[in-house]
């Protein structure tokens, strides 16, 4: 057998290419149901930060239960789609489509006597992406016009790159704190999201929390993404429901 | 005797990174907590003995012409696996190690120990070769991650080891440990020490 012909070469390499590839599908399919269980026990946790509630990977099922009540998809004029599962929808491809084509995931949540709804929202950073949810606690009694769903309640910012100890500081709670009690709509019930402001944000305005120095980039990455994200559902939010 | 030597001289004589200099560039990223490194180093010496194994077997068949290629195809091979496993087993660590684990692909102490030794060695020898310079690797790995977590977080493993009394009487924890910069530097003194003793390392 003479190793160094041309045949045998194309031989070896088709057949260590199909061992190989076979290998490998073997070993992802094997592993496939514990990985994707993986993704979700996690998305179910940060759903719970956004809310407050501490959760493990042990316990983070039972939580979510215990909290979210309901989860519904939404089209941009705030009316329930039937159909898709909100909690498999994929935001990033979501984000590519015009505003009025998305599938708009929520998440219901009550806790003690109130009620809350999560959006999870999407965008980029300096990076790479970056994601969180953010939650709404509901106010049953506002006048005609204005938004039932309008303060934050929490916020939940993760990222897949940024700068470590600049932008990569979007999922510490120093950051993420100030986000609570903040407001959506103008007292005239016109959206306008919240202003990661750079030098200090105003402490009396209810839009604006401070920016991170020296992550500008991925600070205004997530104003736009609080932004592109949260203005698809602001019909939702005005709606008696 | 000599099976002992290989694996016992990549752990210190021939050391992969303070002596081969050889993939440093993980060591200064996943290092900065014990446990990610030790997961980093079971990966490694996993990978590393596998290939050896399966290179070596195979070196008489291999056509000389593609054998880099063929290498390269059992250690990617291998590496995947091994990520696919750490992302479905230990999901936290597997998001901390991120590329990382990937890189071990392009990691030179593979390839260098593949050509160097699994290429012109019977498979049990390659094996104790690859599982010597995986842990020649993790060995730096764990005792760099062990100064950097200890002095810039102040736990090992996660867990608290200076106790809050001390940060009470003004004790702070290195926020420099925390940085690449820092891996570099202890690297730096790690070399330092072990030819300080072992003069044989020391170039003319």
């Amino acid at each position: 057998m003479n190793v160094q012909s041309n045949t045998y070469t194309f031989l070896y390499s088709t057949a260590i290419v199909l061992v190989v590839a076979t290998g490998l599908a073997v070993v992802a399919t094997a592993l496939q149901p514990a990985q994707v269980k993986n993704v979700e026990v996690e998305k179910k946790q940060n759903i719970l930060t956004s809310l407050h509630v501490q959760s493990d990977r042990t316990n983070a099922g039972k939580l979510y239960q215990q909290y979210i009540t309901d989860s519904y998809t939404l089209n941009s004029k705030g009316e329930k789609v039937s159909g898709v599962d909100p909690f498999n929808i994929n935001l990033r491809e979501e984000m590519k489509k015009s505003p009025a084509k998305r599938n708009l995931p929520a998440f219901e949540a009550k806790r003690g006597d109130s009620s809350f709804v999560v959006i999870p929202v999407y965008g980029k950073g300096l990076w790479g992406p970056i994601w969180g949810y953010v939650s709404f606690r509901k106010e049953d009694h506002v006048a005609k016009g204005l938004p039932h769903f309008n303060t934050i309640y929490g916020v939940m910012f993760d990222h897949k790159g940024e700068t470590p100890g600049l932008g990569s500081e979007i999922n510490q709670p120093f950051f993420q704190l100030p986000f609570r009690g903040k407001r959506v709509f103008d007292d005239k019930g016109v959206f306008v999201s919240v202003q990661v402001v750079k030098g200090g944000a105003d402490p009396a305005s209810p839009h604006q929390v401070d920016a991170i120095s020296g992550g500008t980039i991925t600070s205004k990455g997530l104003q736009a993404m609080l932004d592109s994200c949260l203005v698809s559902y602001q019909h939702f939010f005005k709606l008696n429901n | 005797m000599k099976n002992l030597k290989l694996l016992i001289n990549p752990l210190n004589n021939e050391n992969p990174i303070t002596v081969q200099v050889l993939g440093i560039c993980s060591a200064l990223a996943v290092t900065v907590q014990m446990k990610p490194a030790i997961v980093m180093s079971l990966s490694v010496i996993v990978v590393t003995a596998f290939s050896n194994l399966i290179i070596s077997f195979g070196r008489n068949t291999i056509p000389p012409r593609i054998r880099i290629i063929i290498q390269l195809v059992v250690v990617a091979f291998l590496v995947i696996v091994v990520d696919q496993i750490l992302k479905a087993y230990v999901y936290d660590v597997s998001k901390k190690l991120s590329v990382f684990v990937g890189l071990i692909i392009t990691n030179c102490i593979l390839m260098g120990r593949l050509e160097a030794f699994a290429m012109s060695n019977k498979p049990w020898e390659s094996f104790l070769d690859g599982i010597g310079n995986g842990a020649g690797y993790g060995l730096i790995l764990i005792a760099l991650a062990f100064l950097r977590e200890f002095f810039g977080s102040g736990s090992l493993m996660g867990y608290q080891v200076i106790p809050e009394g001390f940060y009470e009487l003004g004790y702070m924890d290195n926020g420099m440990m925390i940085l690449p910069p820092m891996a570099l530097i202890i690297v730096g003194l790690i070399i330092w020490i072990q030819r300080s003793y072992n003069r044989k390392l020391i170039e003319k």
